[in-house]
């Protein structure tokens, strides 16, 4: 048989074995029988998936290219494991407790159950795991073909390649499917599975320890000649670059934190924490056993193979090259097991995650269903588990594909690393840092990925494929600081080192920047503080003990909280549900967390905790619950007095309503008073009229008669038309579309002008001091001069004394002039004064007055006008009014018009 | 005929109107400008008809006619009221109070005439 065909049988025999592995384990675990399932040595076997194909083939790839930098890889997770396991017991402690199925559901968890920040994560895990289930399939195919070339001198195709990963994927996802999705596990646990990666841990192992003991003292001379040869290869004169392996040890540290398979094997299938206790020391063992033989091998791979051989499949070549077929074909398993048990766990975990973060919400909204548990929606969970399996398996086939197979295998790891490391941010301060929110995480996720996404993955397709070349020489929009490989103009930087640096260190800036900037809801406190001190709390804390509470007490309860008739249904209903008669339920868990919701909804969710937890006493309440509570009660009260002083706005717009309604209630009474007015005062001119008028036409009179009868039409003519002009003079004034004349006059004059006007020829004798007259002042000097003529003709009407006196007095006041008209007659009545200015308040009998009561309205309107003030004096021996006007009225008079 | 108007009203002009289309009539015609002593005026002058106008000085033709009312020996002495408001509370209000007519001013000569002698026969 050639080896080839070899190969497959016993490829097949392996798949087989793997498979009856899982099954096995699979039916024990349901039996029950654990036993061994449950040993550390099982978990730290599983968590060698971080080694995957790349490690098995690449690292010595990487070693013959780079000379010792691929012990990084290495470091990282030793760091981890040994300085850090206090990280990992957090994290693992936090998953059992919450019940954490990914570190999407995690992170999600963690930030107020937010799944939008589910959904980032997974697309974000979904991208970058790509690459690396690509790099799988590129492995196997890889190794597949050196077989075949060895076989048969035609050589395989590309073609063939292609059809070999194809059937590698699919084969994978049938394993997934077959033992990832055989039932749903609220843990998540999938023993079968778990065991058969145990199995093939051992495998890769053995299969590396085989290779490099045959090289070491089966080609070389042994240890010693070995080591001179190392010293004799150009991987001995490598330099270590220091910033390079503090990145990449960083890196590897953090990757094993966040990729999503490690999560699933090291958080979500542990099912003892003190496995971990184990792991911390057996692990690091393995990683060394794994790294010893490395170097060696690639060294021996240098010298015996011709130049230019590719030193990614030294593992392979360098047996088949010394004719030992079975060892190749051992390692070739070793190889095999690597990819397939890494795509095994890869594809669990990205399923599960897309299936609850993307499929199953959007099915629930689609479907229009509660969240109601029934034997339908657990179906619809494992088929949209398997589809999401077909679909991760066939993005990676996609990928490899599309990227043709070409870059080294180590390169593409490196790429899915920084990928999945943004997760840190978001992962380290949602298990340390109480004050990080939602927002923060979201920033700092989208942030860390777009970054990532610019200057690593995007570039990584070539220079040709979505990123054009004038994007990478020239930066995004031409814009030299946006080169994908020289950000912000840093230049000169390792491409890999420039991009973890820029991405994890905006990723962080943004992720506190955006948690110390916004305010965390109830849930989202409740959840970091649970998260954060998971350790202070009973580890079963979170689902409720039954049996200790009595179903009245909670009633008594939950009817002060949520109102009798509300807590009575909902307890009758989960009665009803657990089939029992009466209103009373069984506190079962399922009822008591029930409850909680209901409560938290009334009275925040760190009460309605605290609250059950008093009742049922299965949890203490911690000091941390306590100040949730307060911070709850804080809000309320601020909200309450939110409510209050909206309250109080609403009586201030309700008074200031009443008072407009109030006005306007006013203007329409004084509009009925003014319209009654006016009518009157046009009326009663034209009645004297038309009955003048109508007397004249009847004939039949005197001529001294007629005359005197057509006299009387003709004054009453003019009264209408006086009354007339000064109904629209008065609403111009009022309107203040009044036109101003302003001018520079001596007041003198206008005094003078408005005397001689007013007519002083019936013995009103006016006194005036002519040298205080001499101001001049800016103003419009004919509505002034209006001003003075009404008020002299008022005191030539209405002053009733023997010898009636006016004295018009001037005086200058700061920016002002005051002129003061003072009469010797009796004055105004002190009832009547509040009303003179007001129009139509003519006072006594108006026969005397032969106005129409407008004149002091549009002597008020005219001051106002010119930035003065019309005032009546009271107090004085006669009537007395005060004009008083700015000296410059400019000013005045364009702040009033404007 | 030699009836007699008492007219209050306080407008001059429209004093000299009523009381030469009454005269020329062969009315006897007495006048009255002021309101706070109207009652006084018609007690003396013992008119058969008053012509009242509501805007009186001091007080308003609509008291004055109150209390025309109000007394047994003016109770049912034909009132014409005159106004220059015309508005219908107006005509309302004089209605209410017992006014025998409601004229608004301007007035026809005529119409006013004819009231007034409809209102000494009736």
């Amino acid at each position: 048989m050639q080896p080839f065909n070899i190969l497959i049988a016993v490829c097949l025999a392996y798949v087989m074995a793997l498979f009856l592995i899982a099954f096995v384990a699979d039916r024990q675990a349901k039996r029950g029988q654990l036993g061994w399932l449950r040993s550390p040595l099982v978990y730290t076997l599983s968590l060698s998936i971080y080694c995957t194909a790349w490690t098995f083939y690449g690292a010595v790839g990487y070693a013959a290219r780079s000379g010792l930098e691929f012990v990084t890889i290495y470091l990282g997770p030793t760091l981890v494991m040994v300085g850090w396991w206090w990280i990992l017991r957090k994290l693992v402690r936090i998953g059992r407790s919450q019940r954490i199925t990914s570190i999407a559901d995690l992170i999600s968890s963690r930030y107020g159950k937010s799944n939008l920040l589910g959904v980032i994560v997974t697309l974000m895990a979904v991208i970058g795991t790509t690459p690396y289930i690509a790099l799988q399939l590129q492995s196997v195919t890889l190794s597949f073909a050196v077989f075949a070339q060895e076989t048969s001198s035609s050589g395989w195709g590309a073609s063939d390649l292609n059809a070999t990963a194809l059937w590698v994927a699919a084969g994978l996802a049938l394993f997934t499917v077959l033992f990832g999705t055989r039932n749903l596990d609220s843990n998540e646990r999938h023993y079968g599975v778990v065991t058969a990666i145990a199995a093939e841990a051992v495998m890769k192992l053995f299969a590396l320890i085989a290779v490099g003991v045959f090289v070491v003292w089966g080609v070389a001379g042994g240890a010693g000649d070995i080591l001179t040869r190392i010293d004799a290869s150009p991987i001995a004169g490598w330099d270590i670059k220091p910033g390079r392996w503090v990145s990449l040890t960083l890196l590897s540290a953090v990757a094993f934190l966040t990729l999503p398979r490690m999560f699933q094997v090291m958080v979500v299938e542990n099912v003892d924490e003190r496995h971990l206790a184990t792991a911390s020391w057996a692990f690091p063992l393995y990683l060394f056993l794994m790294s010893l033989f490395v170097v060696p091998i690639a060294v021996v791979g240098l010298d015996l193979l011709p130049a230019g051989s590719n030193p990614d499949l030294f593992v392979l070549t360098v047996p088949l090259s010394q004719g030992r077929d079975g060892l190749a074909i051992f390692s070739f398993l070793g190889g095999f097991s690597s990819a397939t048990s890494m795509v095994i766990i890869a594809a669990i975990a990205l399923s599960t995650m897309v299936s609850n973060h993307i499929v199953m919400p959007i099915w629930l909204s689609v479907s229009q269903q509660g969240a109601t548990v029934s034997g339908d929606v657990r179906q619809v969970v494992l088929m949209a588990r398997r589809i999401s399996i077909a679909l991760v398996l066939a993005l990676g086939y996609a990928y490899f594909r599309l990227s043709g197979g070409g870059t080294a295998l180590a390169a593409i790891g490196l790429i899915s690393f920084v990928g999945v490391a943004q997760f840190l941010p978001a992962l380290l301060g949602g298990i340390f840092w109480r004050g990080a929110t939602k927002v923060g995480a979201a920033a700092g996720l989208l942030t860390g990925f777009v970054l990532w996404a610019f200057t690593l993955f995007l570039p990584s397709f070539g220079s040709s494929f979505i990123l054009p070349a004038s994007v990478l020489a020239d930066g995004l929009f031409g814009i030299n600081w946006l080169r994908p490989q020289g950000l912000f103009g840093v230049s000169g930087m390792d491409p890999l080192v420039h991009a973890i640096f820029w991405s994890l260190a905006l990723n962080t800036i943004a992720f506190c920047v955006g948690s110390l900037a916004s305010f965390p809801k109830p849930q989202e406190r409740l959840q970091g503080a649970q998260f954060v001190n998971v350790f202070d709390h009973n580890p079963n804390s979170q689902g409720w003990f039954s049996g200790a509470a009595e179903a009245e007490d909670l009633l008594v309860m939950a009817q002060r909280i949520l109102g009798p008739k509300q807590a009575q249904d909902l307890f009758a209903q989960a009665a009803e549900r657990q089939g029992k008669a009466g209103f009373l339920p069984d506190t079962s868990p399922e009822f008591l967390q029930q409850l909680e919701r209901e409560l938290a909804g009334s009275v925040g969710a760190a009460t309605g905790h605290a609250m059950i937890g008093q009742i049922v006493g299965g949890a203490s309440v911690s000091v941390d619950d306590l100040m949730a509570v307060a911070d709850e009660t804080a809000q309320m009260m601020e909200y309450s007095s939110q409510l209050e002083e909206k309250s109080a706005e609403l009586g201030r717009t309700a008074r200031q309503l009443r008072e407009v309604n109030e006005q306007l209630t006013d203007l329409s009474v004084q509009k009925d008073a003014f319209l009654s007015q006016i009518s009157h005062e046009l009326r009663t001119p034209m009645t004297s009229i038309r009955a003048f008028s109508e007397i004249l036409r009847d004939g039949g009179m005197s001529g001294d008669e007629r005359e005197k009868y057509a006299t009387i039409i003709h004054d009453e003519t003019l009264r209408l038309t006086r009354l007339l002009d000064n109904l629209l003079d008065l609403s111009v004034l009022e309107n203040g579309q009044v036109e101003l004349d302003l001018q520079p006059v001596e007041l003198a004059d206008v005094i003078e002008r408005s005397v001689m006007r007013a007519g002083i020829e019936d013995g009103l004798n006016i006194q005036r001091d002519l040298l205080r007259e001499k101001v001049t002042v800016f103003t419009d000097p004919d509505r002034l001069s209006q001003v003075f003529i009404n008020l002299i003709a008022n005191a030539r009407k209405y002053c009733a004394a023997q010898a009636p006196e006016l004295r018009i007095e001037v005086r200058v006041q700061g920016g002002s002039v005051e002129v003061d008209f003072k009469d010797n007659g009796a004055g105004i009545p002190i009832k009547s004064q509040a009303v003179i200015f007001e129009k139509f308040s003519r006072l006594g009998d108006h026969r005397a007055a032969g106005g129409a009561g407008l004149g002091l309205a549009i002597s008020r309107e005219i001051m106002n006008n010119l930035g003065g003030s019309i005032t009546y004096l009271p107090g004085q021996s006669g009537a007395a009014f005060r004009v008083s006007l700015p000296i410059d009225a400019t000013e005045v008079v364009r702040v009033n018009q404007s | 005929m030699g009836k007699k108007v008492l007219l209050i009203e306080d407008e001059p002009n429209i004093i000299e109107a009523i009381s030469f289309i009454l005269k020329r009539d062969g009315w006897i015609v007495a006048t009255h400008a002021d309101g706070t002593t109207a009652i006084a005026a018609v007690e003396r002058h013992a008119p058969n008809v008053v012509v009242l106008d509501v805007m009186l000085p001091g007080r308003s033709g609509y008291d004055v006619l109150q209390d025309l009312r109000s007394v047994d020996a003016t109770r049912s002495l034909p009132v014409l009221m005159l106004t220059a408001r015309g508005q219908t509370k107006d005509r309302e209000m004089a209605e209410r109070l017992g006014a025998s007519r409601f004229m608004t001013k301007p007035f026809s000569n005529k119409e006013v005439l004819a009231c007034i002698q409809e209102l000494v026969q009736a």
